[in-house]
């Protein structure tokens, strides 16, 4: 029985990874530098609009959620943050959670991009990170010095969407994963009672 | 092996400094993306500035920080206390053997001392010659002096051993603790607190984001000071790169 179990677990392990070669070259040669560079444009552009459109940082909410969510690979985001208790979390459970993060991530990201408004954000660089593109930068406020905010990039969801920001070397999924793990430790690790505090977070 | 450092025409700040130094040097070089081994004293520590926080500047339903930015006369102060820190990183960017950034902030100093009436004004930055902040603990790090242990300071916040011996190593250096005259002091440090105070109100949201809106503000603090204190000073050997679809549940 348990060479057995070993040999079933060796045999899909072996399975996996002939997948995951198979795959994966393709998805390399697919996407390019460039692509990354102009997913991370395109969405920028996006971005300083609504921020310049006039509107409060409350009003703009659902359109940063929309926003993260057209460009952004919310629900790996969110399960990264969540960390190792996503494996014991139901299908139901994650669906809630990744709906709060997403709430969650326009509120506080969102009003933190607010405060570009009226200055420049331009792509200025980029290059591949081991199986992904790192995509470079800069917001220039009047008066300030200029400071930069990478973006990476990846296909592996079936799309090109970004899945991490660091803003001048602080990363978004670090920061999440500290944030989201403080708040389950004071739920004692109950994750109900976590997704209905995120829900108001942020 | 063992190399001593003994105090003898340095001043005593300065061996004060090294020595902390050469404490943050016994620490074990590879101990992560952080080590914290003082974390029950720093978390009474950060229990206390975010005391005194709320009592100074209102906790977590205070006004937002005016859009329009700080007024003049904020903005004259801390105009005022960064021209006067100029030489100080003049100093140390001579002792990085960083010349063009020593330099770079030599040419600031004069164009805001003069055309800024006396530094009041940053006329440098609008002329394409931004600071190039750099400080002691950025001097240790060129040395090759690790980083130490995280310490939270009581009203200071967060740093490190090796930042905490920099902070006394740039009292010790400041070129301008020679210049000012003795009576004057009490002024030269009032506008750097001022300033300080000032850069806090004009941070004003994002931290009090952290300090109130943080399930666990400490964690938080240490994250984003180390982080970003790091990616400043140019040292990648932390980075965190990882990739979620390689390992979709990193501890």
């Amino acid at each position: 029985m348990r060479t057995d179990a070993i040999d079933r677990r060796h045999a899909l392990s072996l399975i996996a990874a002939a997948a995951a070669a198979g795959a994966w070259p393709g998805r390399a040669a697919a996407m390019t530098l460039a692509e990354a560079r102009a997913l991370i444009q395109v969405m920028l552009a996006d971005l300083t609009g609504l921020i310049n459109s006039g509107r409060s940082a409350e009003q703009l909410f659902p359109d940063f959620e929309r926003l993260f969510n057209r460009y952004g690979d919310v629900p790996t985001i969110a399960q990264s943050a969540l960390g190792p208790p996503a494996r014991s979390a139901s299908r139901a459970q994650m669906q809630a959670f990744t709906q709060a993060f997403s709430g969650y991530l326009a509120r506080k990201y969102g009003r933190r991009f607010r405060e570009f408004i009226g200055g420049r954000i331009e792509v200025t660089g980029g290059g591949p990170v081991r199986s992904f593109f790192e995509v470079v930068s800069m917001v220039t406020m009047r008066g300030e010095p200029p400071f930069e905010v990478r973006w990476h990039v990846s296909d592996r969801s079936g799309r090109q969407l970004f899945f991490n920001m660091i803003i001048e070397g602080v990363n978004m999924l670090a920061t999440e994963r500290t944030e989201i793990g403080a708040m389950l430790d004071r739920r004692r690790g109950d994750l109900e009672a976590m997704i209905a505090d995120l829900r108001r977070a942020g | 092996m063992q190399t001593r450092i003994r105090p003898r025409a340095a001043g005593r700040c300065l061996a004060l400094a090294t020595g902390l130094a050469a404490l943050a040097a016994c620490a074990p070089a590879d101990r992560g993306a952080i080590w914290d081994p003082y974390e029950e004293q720093n978390r009474a520590v950060h229990e206390a500035n975010r005391a005194l926080d709320t009592l100074v500047f209102g906790g977590p339903g205070a006004a937002p920080a005016d859009p329009s930015g700080p007024g003049p006369l904020r903005r004259g102060i801390v105009n005022l206390a960064g021209n006067l820190d100029q030489p100080l990183m003049v100093a140390n960017g001579l002792l990085q053997f960083r010349l063009d950034d020593a330099a770079h902030n030599t040419v600031r100093f004069l164009v805001n001392s003069t055309l800024g009436l006396g530094g009041v004004m940053d006329v440098a930055t609008g002329l394409g010659i931004p600071a190039r902040p750099t400080d002691f603990g950025e001097t240790l790090h060129v040395w090759g002096v690790p980083e130490g242990a995280y310490v939270e300071l009581p009203l200071l916040g967060p740093s490190t051993e090796r930042d905490l011996a920099g902070l006394i190593g740039d009292y010790a250096l400041n070129p301008m603790r020679f210049v000012v005259p003795g009576r004057l002091s009490p002024a030269f440090t009032g506008l750097g607190v001022a300033a300080r105070l000032s850069d806090r109100a004009e941070a004003g949201e994002f931290i009090a984001d952290i300090l109130y809106g943080s399930a666990d503000s400490y964690a938080q603090a240490r994250l984003l000071y180390l982080q970003n204190r790091r990616f400043r000073l140019g040292d990648t050997r932390y980075v965190d790169d990882f990739d979620p679809y390689e390992d979709p549940y990193e501890d």
